[in-house]
């Protein structure tokens, strides 16, 4: 693999781009793999990727029934935080964020991390009290974050209207390291270093069942034939319960329509990420200047990759009050990714009752954030059967009673 | 937009009139019950892509809880039907027989 610099810039340069390789191969797949990844998305490129960085496990595929980063890798709003007030939840995104800033050194390949920092509005009484509990709970946990009064949330984010009346902004959890990445970027640069590593990302190719033997997996039977494996890892978001059902278990989630919104690009006005959780509407601007909207999920079980007319209406209705600018805004596009909800909001890194057949899902509205950390923890607990990071993330700790409750101190907004 | 209409009052409501309520025909697990129905009751419930029966309240309407039938796949509408029932009742079954050939949800089948 040719590194990438500013060298190789200057030197294509001056022989019209000619000499520029494909990121990553399109191999046919072979007969067996050590390890077999389902899903080509942030979470199962990282899962393979650490694989083989922490583990010299290489002799791996990476499966993906469309294209690689096509599902909720590049339908979300980028956003990257780990101000959770659960301990385990927030070890694990804290992991995932300070991956990320070393991403484009460790890959040789440009994220576009921005640690531009990330405001949780707080626009109630009870929000007030959850985010500094939320903060102390932080301080604790070696997260950075600070409760923040109104005025400062004015200076962050001038285009504010801290009044109200309806909503008005009583302060706010702040985390400054927080930000953005370019979320195809990093699937990109995932693939890349995979493929460099000689592992074979095969798109276009869905896995259309699991097979197994005496409680133990061997292989997958896929629209490209039948693969043996080793071991199974199954990263498909939304998709995991038809996954799972085909290696002849269930898992406790269901999967809705998340949908988010990008407005026409506009001169620079916000620099931060701003979230507003009780009106269930987030905000941050992108590069090219538009603003990149989120808001909550639908209410039922769907898998249709788009979401309810009504659900912009709302969210766009309830970003209006506190930031008046976006009433003359127009909006460019919209589209929606179907995501896997769990009990508690928190997600699944487990073992299954299929031996050598493991799973990551769960992640529900907050995924991207996650990808490294969940990568790492996932590759560990493949490697080696066990991850602290994963441990409290099992599928089995509903039954147990050991939720991770995020539900509420999270809410619906990511 | 989703559009159900109402068993009980008959009015064809958007989805905004509508709450959804998640999957149909629970059966209830309390005290006395297994660790695994209680999990299950808790926390299991049917993901399918494809046909799914649910439960939705007819919210800013008459008020009244029903059932629906739907494909998750192609959010197309099979029938709505009473609340007060276990199983969808056959004409419902044969509407989405009609449809999806082969179909089941759970324990139910055409």
């Amino acid at each position: 693999m040719k590194r990438y610099s500013a060298f190789a810039v200057a030197r294509e340069g001056l022989r019209y781009h000619t000499g520029w390789e494909r990121a990553w191969r399109a191999p046919e797949p072979k007969r067996h793999y050590d390890v077999i990844i389902v899903g080509a998305g942030g979470h199962g490129l990282a899962t393979a990727y650490y694989l083989g960085k922490n583990f010299g496990i290489t002799n791996v595929a990476v499966l993906e029934k469309g294209w690689l980063g096509g599902g909720n890798t590049g339908r979300n709003t980028t956003i990257i935080r780990s101000n959770y007030l659960q301990d385990p939840s927030a070890a694990i995104y804290e992991k995932a964020r300070s991956l990320y800033e070393g991403l484009s050194q460790d890959f040789n390949y440009n994220v576009m991390f921005s640690p531009r920092g990330v405001i949780m509005l707080a626009q109630t009484e009870h929000e007030v009290r959850g985010y500094k509990r939320t903060a102390h709970a932080n301080a604790l946990q070696g997260v950075s974050t600070e409760w923040i009064e109104p005025a400062r949330v004015k200076e962050l984010v001038p285009i504010i209207n801290l009044a109200g009346p309806r909503y008005p902004v009583l302060g706010g959890l702040w985390q400054e390291r927080g930000g953005t990445a370019r979320h195809d970027a990093v699937a990109w640069g995932y693939a890349r270093a995979c493929s460099d590593m000689g592992m074979d990302i095969i798109q276009q190719c869905e896995v259309t069942g699991v097979r197994s033997e005496g409680g133990r997996v061997v292989g997958v039977d896929t629209s490209k034939g039948a693969i043996d494996c080793d071991k199974l890892g199954m990263v498909v978001a939304g998709n995991c319960s038809v996954l799972s059902e085909m290696a002849g278990f269930r898992l406790p989630v269901e999967s809705v329509a998340l949908q988010a919104l990008v407005s026409e690009p506009i001169k620079p006005c916000m620099d931060v990420v701003v979230m507003a959780n009780t009106v269930h509407g987030y905000m941050s601007q992108s590069d090219k200047g538009e603003m990149v909207i989120g808001g909550g999920t639908d209410g039922y079980n769907n898998y249709t990759q788009r979401g309810s007319f009504h659900h912009i209406e709302e969210t766009v209705r309830a970003l209006v009050e506190t930031f008046p600018m976006v009433s003359r805004l127009k909006m460019l596009r919209q589209w929606g990714g179907i995501v896997d909800v769990t009990g508690d909001r928190s997600p699944l890194i487990s073992k299954t009752p299929v031996q050598n057949c493991f799973v990551n899902a769960g992640w529900g509205t907050g995924g991207f954030k996650a990808i490294p950390g969940s990568g790492w923890a996932m590759a560990e607990l493949m490697a080696t059967g066990h991850s602290s990071l994963a441990e409290d993330f099992s599928m089995t700790r509903f039954k147990e009673g050991k939720f991770i409750d995020e539900s509420v101190a999270a809410g619906v907004a990511h | 937009m989703l559009i159900l209409q109402c068993p009980y009052c008959g009015v064809t409501a958007e989805e905004t009139e509508l709450h959804a309520g998640g999957e149909a025909h629970l059966k209830r697990f309390g005290p006395g019950s297994s660790d695994d129905d209680f999990h299950d009751y808790l926390f299991m419930r049917e993901n399918p892509r494809g046909i799914h029966l649910e439960r939705w309240r007819h919210v800013s309407g008459c008020g009244k809880w029903f059932h629906a039938a739907r494909c998750t796949q192609t959010l197309e509408v099979f029938g709505t039907y009473s609340a007060q029932t276990t199983e969808p009742p056959q004409q419902i079954k044969d509407a989405i027989s009609a449809k999806r050939p082969g179909w089941s949800w759970r324990d139910v089948s055409g």
